[in-house]
Formats: C-alpha cells, structure tokens, sequence
C-alpha cells in the first residue's frame, strides 16, 4: 500500500466514524436543543441525563436477563426503547420538583437573577446524579457487548489492492436509530398541537399564556422530553463506547457546541449540529493524540461561541 | 484605607479566635480539615470577587487553581524553586490567565459566559493529562524544609492558610469600598445603566478577573504544598470550580463573609463524610455539595449570610415604615396641577448638541430616519410621539447604546457617533431609563455616587459630588434607604441625580413623568427646571403632552421614525399634523 492509499484510508475511515457517531451526537443535541431551544435553560446536567441513559440500558440488560430471551443483537435497542418512558418521566419530576421553582413563566422576567440560580441548581443536580452514581454504579468502566459491536462491514478493497473500510455494524444501526428518531421527533414538533403549544412558549411565554396556552406544562414536556431524547442517545452510545459515572462531563460541552453550532431553537439544525461535531472529533485524531479529542471538542466550542459574540437569542438589544 | 482596616475589626475577631482554636487540635487529620476550611474560603473568595460581584458565574475557576498548584510543584520538581517564591509567581500566573481569559470570555453573558468558563478547566485537565502528569507529588524535604514550606507541624499550615485569607479579606474590603467595587456591583446589577453612567464595564471586568484569578492561583499553589500530591482532575475537575461555587453561594454572594461562613458549615461536613464513608461511598463529598447547592437555591437562594440580613432588616423596616407614611399624610395638599403654558425664555445662542441625518433601521422597520436637530445651552427640549414613533431608540443613539445606520452626533463641536455609552457619559451626555434601572440592593447614596466616579478623582470628590447631586434632587433625606424600597417618584429622582452626578452637560430623560400621580409629576417637573436654570441642557422624552407643555422650551414630534414638527410648544399644540399623529386622520379635522 502506497502513502497516499493509507492517507485516503485513514480519512475515509474517519469520515465514516464521525458520520455514524455525528448521527448519534445529533441526537443528544436534539433532546438537549429542546430544553435550551424552547425554555432557555442552560443545563448543567444534561450530560448525566445521558449518563442515566445508558445505565438504564446497562441494567435494564442485567436485571431483565432480557439478552437470554431476544438474543445479544437486538436486546440493547430493546431496552432503548423500553427504557425511553422512565427517562421521560425522570425529566419530568426533575422539572417538576426542581427546574420549574427557579424557571418558568415566573422568572422570565427577572434578567439575570433568574437565570444565575437556574444555572447553579443545574449544576447541584448533576452533582448529585454523577456522584450518586459513582456510589450506586460503582466508577468503573463498564460496557455493553453485542455481537455488532464487534462486527463490521468491510468495504472494499477499493483503488486496486489496499484501501479497506471497516464499518461497525453497531454503530450503523445507532446511527440509522438516531436519524429516525430525529426525524420522527422533527414531523411531530411540526405538525402536532404540542409542537405549536412548544413553539409559542418559545418565542413568547407571556402572549403564549395570554392566549391560554399552560406555559408552564408545555416547559414540562419539552424537558422531559428533552431529557428521554439526550438518555436514548446515549444508549445508543452504549454498544461501541464504554462508560462510567461521570462520562455525563465529557459529552455535556460537546452537546452545547452542538446546539449552539446549529442554531438554537431547531431540532434539526441541533442534529446537524451534533453532526458536524463528530466529524470534527473523528477527523482531529488523525493529527491529533486521542488524548486531545475532548480538549479539540472544547477548544472548537470556544471558538464558536466567541465568534459570535451577540449571543443566538435574536434581539441583543433589550429594550430600554 | 483607614476604614477599610476598621470594618475588618470582626474578622481579626474571628482569626484570633479560630487560631486559639486551631492551637488546642492535636489530630493531624483535623488540622488538615482547619486548614481546608480557611483554603476553600480563600478560594470562594477569589471566585466572589468576579462572579459575587459583577455577576457573571463562572464554572471555570479550576483553571486558575490548578495552573497555580500545578506550577508550584512542577517548579520545585524541576527547578528546585521554593513555594515561598512561587506563590506569588502562582498568583500571577492566574492574574494573567484571568486576563487571557477574561479578553475573548467577557464579550459572552450570561449562559454562554457561564458554559465556556467550563470548558478550560476541562481542556486544560486533558492537556495536562496529555502532557504526561497523572499525578505528581510535591517532593519531600529533609534538610532547610522551612525552606520548602514543608512543616511537620500541621497548626503550622493552618496559621499560614490564616495569613493568606487575611490578605484577600484585606483585598476583597478594599475593593468592596472603593470604585472597583461599585462599578462592579453596578455591573451586576445593570449592565446597560453602569455603562450609561460612565463605567467601562469591559476594563473593570478585566481587572476583577485578573485580582480573582491571582487570588485563586495563590491558593491553588497553597493548596498544593499542603496536599502534596495533585493530579490534573484534582485541580482542573469540575468538582474544584464547584467547591469554589459552592462555599461562596452558601454563605452568600457579594459579601466578606460569605464564602467563610459557607466554608466554615460545608468543608467540615464533606471531609468529615469523605472520610468516614469515602471508601464504600466514594462520590459521596460531591453528593453533599451538590445537595447543598439545590437546597440552598431553593430555599434562599442568595446565602445564608443575605437571607439572615434581609431578615434584620426587615423588622427594622416595619418599625421605621408607619412614620414615613404618616409624614406624607400630613403634607399640605398641593393645588390641582393645570398645564399652563410657560413664557418663553431667554436661551443661550451656544449650540451644544447638534443631530445630522441620523437614521437607524432594525430589518425593515425604519425606527429614526434622517432626523436633524439642535439644542442650544440650558434648553429644555421636549421629544414627543407617539409609541413605536422612535423616541428612545434616538436616545439609544444618541447616548451609544446603538450605533446608527448613518449621521452624525455632535457634542460641543465633536462627532462623537459610534462611541460607547461610557465615552459618551464622559464626553458629557448623561441619561436616564425609561424602564428605571436602580442598582437595587444599594443605597441611593452608592447609586447616585457610582454616576459620581466619572469625574471624581478621588473618594472624597466622589462624595461631595454625590452629596450635591442628592441635594439638587432633593433625596438627601432617603439617601441612606436601599433603592429597592423606595417609591417610584423617589426612583426616578435618583436616576435624575445618578445621572446628574457624572456631571453632564446634556441630559437625556427617557419618560421620567412616566408612571407619577400629577401632584409626584409636578415634583418632578420642579427639578428639572431647576436644574435647566443651572445651565444644564436638558432633552426629554414623553408621550404625553400635558406635563410637557409647561416645561419645555422647544417640541420635537416623531411619528414613524421621523421628524414631523419641530418648534414651540404653543405652535406644536396646535399643529394639524401633530394631531393627526396622535389620534388619526378622522379627528384632526374635528380639531
């Protein structure tokens, strides 16, 4: 094999792994992008929603002893799918007990105050959630094996002799799961009547409310509905990556770069988003040492989030 | 200076007899947790200093701390170098990563400045990870350890942590009663009225950084020789910034003692727990202050040391409320206000603000198109329209909280378009809001002496000016009451006086009538009269025209963005098109 044929192997092998697990990214960045699109609230512990997610996964494997009925293969999409209502109604009692005493329609208009306890209160519960489960998980490492986590496809050879491309079949079908799920979620925000309650209280909390719309319930189901989302991705995640407690940490900026990449308030433009950002890590660790990959993730968050100085809320200006 | 080292009368109170304290303890493991609890106090301090302060959070104050202990280890490691010396290098290690920091960060708010502060302590962990240094140990010394700051004696560390939470007290008492300060606690409390007021907010956030990030490299290079051994995730983690966070919050934010009571209740409780039950529960000291953070935000959100203060305050609130009602009750009833028109007055022929062409559009809307107007010394201008007719959006380019699409602004002959609103204050034009924006929790003193620091050169100047301006206003009585109780015609007085304080030569009021019974109004009214015959220019805006009339010198009426009228009130009145403007085609026939 010549330079090059290694040079376009390497490329094209990175160009597949961050298409896949960009698919799966853009999914963690569509359940956050509705926390952070429709109530503006930054949330510290969303990468340990995610973290949740994939404990749930894990367990629901152990305790269910589901993998011996269905087989190894399709057991972990199972419990996804199967575990989806209780993230949902995780983010809903999170929302509920917590987030709604300092957000909502009774802080919006408090500027920065509002918003300076809603950030920290985040901040305390994803304290507890990694450090809680660092005692109830233990911190180690822990993965889930299916027999396509370690399977792939070979394409190939092409360009004569060398070039080989190995796709992991695990994280193709996370990544098609991933797409589906956006899209599904995409078509149901759009044409539904909680999609249109969603977006009103988005753009306008108060006219929203003025109009009869519970402004205050439609936070509710975005945040949990946010959190399910963020949680199945990172089950998904779970066959290919192993994880431990406070994996949440490395993920959280990664889905905010994400978002803010792809325009706040857009489920698709999140997904994008996420997208392009695991593109950016698989294609960093051919120049760069993998112990970089997350400093990369960081630096390139910096650099968006300062180049645009304005902010993404619209209007910079508030009113005098 | 002086008062400054009085008002620390009670912390040498709490040092001595924390030191006694300290002197009686024998277990090397509670000496450590004595010392800990005055490191992280010093530390929460370094994080008040910027987040307690100017407001804005920051997430990322491990960068500071780690950089610090990293480089007094790796110092002494490599070069032999004592943590006497490096100590303070450590602190400007911070001080200047604070300013690298600061520059790009600062231009974010809120939640964006909140997140990326997280991200360099975390990008920093995997460099230094990469670098190479999953742990390193402070070496140990046997001979001249003095030397070393290596003590076999723990009280030794605790007297030492003692000293260097003095000198940031010192520090933080400084600052809190000095312009620094004040322009940061105006900072935080509103952004848009400090710079109106004359703050280069930019410069003071800068400098808040650079002293809290030099204080938390300080204590990470402490922090550092008393561990003696540090990885990337115990300096850089998540877990530090939010310690630093987290003492500060619970004690209370913007105070001395804040982050020392927080320290005091929080460290002692988590060791204590980390090492009672850290070795079956091993996250358990971060469950604890992330359970700390929740509980506190919930139920007193701004610390305890506030929520208690509040609290006295209160009661002494509602002995003093019944006189102050009674007061006013018992003042004579003024005679019905009726808009008479005042005679015309003798005005000045020196231009001081002259408008050309200016013109702003937002999208499509075309809020001020090519406006032109001049006022002459010691005016009173009157700006009317009706609402959406883009009178304060003129104001916000006339005072540089927008910058027009084109024209030009003209102070006393210099263009001054395209400056910000704290040049602009200092160049002489001054404003008030028409949403009042107080710095709620300070006196209306401290509110009116922030607009005094423009000009002031030194604290004493600051407050004869402050004194004066409270007097033109006539709020001297109040000075002392906490602006958030204050009435609304009180409000809008010391907005008048705050701005007055930065000694404007023009002076723009955005709907200062707004809101005010006709009896407050006419207070008002008296002011502003008073304060135009001391020669000062005064432009204001309002969309009703009655008080107006008997007031102003000149009309200027914007309908849609432009100007429509322009001339005396006795002409404007009658004017067909302002008429037109305000109630439609249809009436202005009638008319």
């Amino acid at each position: 094999m010549t330079e090059t044929q290694i040079l376009i192997e390497t490329v094209l092998q990175a160009l597949a792994a961050g298409l896949f697990v960009g698919a799966i990214y853009g999914l963690m960045c569509a359940g956050l992008s509705l926390i952070f699109g429709i109530m503006r609230v930054i949330n510290f512990a969303q990468g340990d929603f995610m973290m949740l997610g994939m404990y749930a996964v894990y367990f629901f494997l152990i305790v269910f002893g589901i993998q011996a009925l269905v087989g190894n293969t399709v057991s972990p999409y199972i419990a996804v799918v199967a575990m989806a209502p209780l993230l949902y109604l995780f983010g809903w009692a999170i929302h509920r007990f917590l987030i709604s005493q300092v957000t909502g329609i009774r802080t919006t208009g408090m500027e920065a105050e509002g918003h300076y306890a809603q950030l920290v209160l985040t901040l305390g519960i994803a304290l507890v959630m990694h450090n809680g489960a660092m005692i109830l998980f233990g911190p180690e490492l822990v993965s889930v094996d299916t027999p396509l986590s370690s399977s792939a496809w070979v394409l190939g050879p092409l360009w004569g002799d060398g070039v080989l491309l190995f796709l992991n079949k695990a994280r193709i079908v996370s990544a098609v799961i991933s797409a589906a799920v956006v899209v599904g979620l995409w078509y149901v925000l759009k044409t539904s009547r909680l999609g249109k309650s969603l977006r009103a209280a988005a753009d306008n909390p108060q006219a929203s409310i003025y109009v009869g719309n519970d402004v205050d319930r439609s936070y509710r189901t975005a945040f949990a509905l946010g959190t399910m989302i963020t949680a199945m991705a990172g089950g998904l995640l779970t066959t290919n990556y192993p994880f431990h407690p406070f994996v949440g940490l490395e993920y959280v900026v990664l889905m905010y770069a994400g978002v803010v990449l792809g325009g706040i308030g857009s489920v698709i433009g999140a997904f994008w988003g996420g997208m392009t950002i695991g593109l950016i890590q698989q294609f960093s660790t051919i120049i760069l040492p993998t112990q970089l990959q997350n400093a990369t993730i960081f630096v390139i968050f910096l650099l968006i989030v300062i180049l645009r100085p304005q902010g993404f809320f619209g209007r910079s200006v508030e009113r005098t | 200076m002086l008062e400054t080292l009085r008002s620390l009368r009670p912390f040498l109170f709490f040092a001595v007899g924390y030191l006694a304290l300290a002197m009686f303890v024998t277990n090397s493991y509670y000496q450590l947790i004595m010392t800990l609890v005055l490191v992280w106090a010093t530390f929460g301090l370094s994080w008040n200093m910027l987040s307690g302060y100017t407001g804005l959070v920051s997430f990322g104050h491990a960068s500071f701390f780690g950089l610090g202990a990293f480089a007094t280890v790796l110092a002494q490691v490599h070069l032999g170098i004592s943590p006497w010396i490096m100590l303070p290098v450590a602190a400007g290690i911070g001080a200047l990563a604070g300013v690298l920091i600061g520059l790009p960060t600062f231009r974010l708010r809120g939640h964006y400045f909140a997140l990326s502060m997280l991200a360099y302590p975390l990008t920093l962990l995997y460099i230094f990870q990469w670098l190479g240094y999953p742990e390193i140990s402070v070496p140990r010394v046997e001979e001249g350890a003095a030397y070393y700051m290596q003590f076999s004696e723990g009280r030794v560390y605790t007297v030492l942590a003692m000293i260097l939470l003095g000198i940031v007290v010192l520090v933080t008492r400084h600052v809190e009663r000095t312009r620094f300060g004040m322009s940061l606690i105006a900072i935080k409390q509103n952004e848009s009225a400090a710079e109106a007021a004359g703050i280069n907010t930019l410069a003071w956030k800068l400098r808040s950084i650079a002293v809290s990030g030099a204080i938390a490299g300080a204590v990470g290079s402490f922090y550092a020789v008393l561990i003696l051994v540090i990885t990337p995730l115990s300096v850089f983690g998540m877990l530090v910034s939010a310690q630093a966070l987290t003492v500060a919050m619970f004690g209370g934010v913007a105070s001395v003692w804040g982050p020392i009571i927080g320290a005091a209740f929080l460290i002692p409780v988590a060791e204590t727990l980390h090492a009672e039950l850290g070795s079956f529960l091993p996250g358990i000291q971060g469950v604890v202050y992330g359970l700390a953070i929740i509980g506190l935000i919930i139920l007193a959100p701004e610390g305890i040391y506030w929520k208690i203060r509040d609290h006295l305050q209160k009661r002494k609130g509602k002995d003093a409320l019944p006189t102050a009602v009674q007061e006013s009750a018992a003042a004579e009833p003024s005679a019905p206000v009726t808009p008479v028109e005042r005679p015309a007055r003798e005005l000045s022929e020196e231009i001081v603000l002259k408008v050309q062409d200016i013109s702003k559009s937002f999208g499509g809307l075309k809020a001020v198109q090519n406006v032109s107007f001049q006022v002459n010394k010691g005016m009173i201008l009157g700006i009317i329209g009706p609402n959406g007719a883009g009178k304060t959006t003129l104001f916000n380019l006339l005072n540089g909280f927008q910058m027009p699409d084109g024209g030009h602004v003209l102070v006393n002959g210099e263009d001054l378009v395209r400056r910000k609103p704290y040049e602009l204050c200092r160049a002489g034009v001054g404003r008030t809001f028409q949403i009042m924006r107080p710095f709620k929790r300070m006196s209306v003193h401290d509110n009116v002496k922030v607009g005094a620091y423009v000009h002031a050169a030194s604290e004493d100047e600051a407050e004869q000016i402050t004194r004066e301006a409270l007097e033109l206003v006539n709020l001297q009585d109040i000075s002392q009451h906490i602006a958030g109780s204050i009435t609304t015609k009180d409000l809008r007085l010391m907005e008048l006086a705050r701005a007055l304080a930065g000694q404007p030569e023009i002076l723009l009021l955005d709907e200062t009538l707004a809101g005010l019974g006709s009896e407050e109004s006419q207070d008002v009214v008296n002011v502003i009269r008073k304060l135009a015959e001391t020669g000062k220019t005064i432009i204001i805006i309002e969309h009703t025209m009655q008080a107006m009339v008997q007031l102003v010198d000149r009309f200027l009426v914007l309908d849609h963005g432009e100007l429509i009228v322009e001339g005396p009130p006795q002409e404007v009145i009658h004017n067909e098109k302002v008429i037109e403007a305000y109630l439609g085609k249809k009436w202005s026939a009638h008319a």
